[in-house]
């Protein structure tokens, strides 16, 4: 199968019933995307595929076949510089353990591509399907909304 | 966790799809977005051998105005459901209901037809083609042929569809009255409905209050006799055979359909003014 992760296309064989997060951790290399709860629940595995997020967990790797998947290792620049969302995280410390961040932070992306100009209400039912264990929410709304104002 | 071995073909088009079916049916699953068959494959719940994944077969993804009613094809998401402007106008209640399924990477995923295919009684989106008496269009070795929703849903992930079909169709009437609610209650944010209520017009459906997706008769028979809202919903558990999980009983599920049918008929009264 062929996949453009963050903007590079892979070509590699793959047993059919492999799931997209096992694929990008241990075939393509990319291990920022975790597992957490396995069963589609907890949103730590959450890419984008053609620009919308998904679980990866609950997603066949052949079921994207030809698709764009893009990762959190695909956010920040050339350069290493972190992008708007993940420059928000860290100024308002929206990370405790940081396990479900990449997963958080690629749901906010999401989000705001598609509506750049949440309430905080909108973002709240955003990351519906992003548990923290750490009970941090409140620092990560306040990230998301600042980066949507950044990005405006 | 992993799932059991099996082998998958992307069908190109639905007629490889059902040629496909035709050869492996009793062996084989279809999968769309897979939110509702992965996790069950990955609990080995479902061991399918074959899997026939349609979820790029062309032209099987729209939300149409037609004369008398609404089709909507079987591979449209509830991404887009909820999004829909011609739904947002013509439908609310299935918009509604749309975007109260899981979580935004859920709705991503998730297709109309893969739930109604799945007939899993916890699911939203068929207790609302059940309310509006929808009709599932299925294309098999044979033809096409419309079947009524209430006779598609059988037992718990049982329906209808023959292992060699293949839903490509939901038509939803027009309603012809603006009273519509979708009552939920879940014991997370993302879980699916402990019990959920549907109401539009003098219809009533309800979402895991036996092995399927069920209508609330009782209730309907006393709205038409004229009854009050707090008497109609009374009899929301009438007829109906809930079942016990980590979330509620039988005793507690009865309990909630009643509360929540009673709000669903006061929210859709409010709103026909």
């Amino acid at each position: 199968m062929t996949i453009t992760v963050n903007g590079e296309k892979t070509s590699h064989e793959v047993e059919d019933r492999t799931l997209l997060v096992h694929h990008l951790r241990d075939v393509v290399g990319l291990t920022a995307t975790n597992i957490g709860c396995d069963t589609s629940t907890c949103g730590s595995c959450t890419v984008l595929v053609n620009g919308e997020s998904v679980k990866s967990c609950t997603v066949l790797a052949a079921q994207v076949d030809g698709d764009e998947v893009e990762t959190l290792e695909g956010l920040a620049g050339d350069g290493g510089e972190m992008d708007a969302v993940q420059n928000a995280f860290q100024q308002k410390h929206a990370l405790q353990c940081g396990f479900c961040t990449p997963g958080m932070v690629m749901a906010a992306t999401s989000l705001l591509r598609e509506n750049p100009d949440p309430t905080e209400e909108q973002v709240r039912m955003a990351l519906k399907g992003n548990l923290c264990r750490c009970t941090g929410y409140h620092n990560i709304v306040q990230a998301i909304l600042s980066a949507a104002e950044g990005i405006r | 966790m992993i799932p059991a071995r099996f082998v998958y073909r992307r069908a190109g088009t639905a007629e490889e799809a059902l040629s496909l079916l035709a050869e492996h049916g009793d062996d084989a699953k279809v999968i769309a977005g897979g939110h509702s068959l992965l996790p069950l494959m990955k609990l080995r719940l479902s061991v399918p051998e074959f899997l026939v994944d349609i979820g790029r077969v062309p032209d099987l993804s729209y939300i149409r105005g037609e004369d008398d009613h609404i089709a909507i094809g079987a591979l449209t998401r509830y991404h887009d459901l909820e999004h829909s402007d011609l739904l947002a106008e013509e439908l609310p209640l299935l918009a509604n209901a749309s975007g109260k399924v899981g979580d935004p990477q859920v709705r991503h995923r998730g297709t109309i037809g893969g739930s109604i295919a799945h007939g899993d009684s916890a699911s939203d989106v068929p207790a609302v083609v059940l309310a509006l008496d929808g009709v599932l269009v299925v294309s098999g070795p044979s033809g096409v042929r419309e079947i009524p929703s209430g006779e598609f849903f059988r037992g718990p992930f049982e329906t209808a569809l023959e292992p060699d079909e293949l839903l490509t169709e939901i038509r939803l009437p027009r309603p012809a009255s603006p009273a519509w609610s979708f009552q939920k209650l879940t014991s997370r944010a993302i879980d699916w409905a402990i019990v959920a209520v549907v109401v539009q017009g003098e219809s009533v459906a309800l979402v895991n209050m036996g092995s399927t997706p069920l209508r609330a008769t009782a209730v309907e028979r006393a709205l038409a006799d004229g009854a009050a809202i707090p008497d109609a919903a009374a009899q929301a558990a009438e007829g109906t055979s809930p079942f016990a999980d980590r979330n509620a009983g039988p005793d507690y599920r009865r309990h909630l359909a009643r509360v929540l049918t009673r709000r669903a008929l006061e929210e859709a009264a409010t709103r026909a003014g």
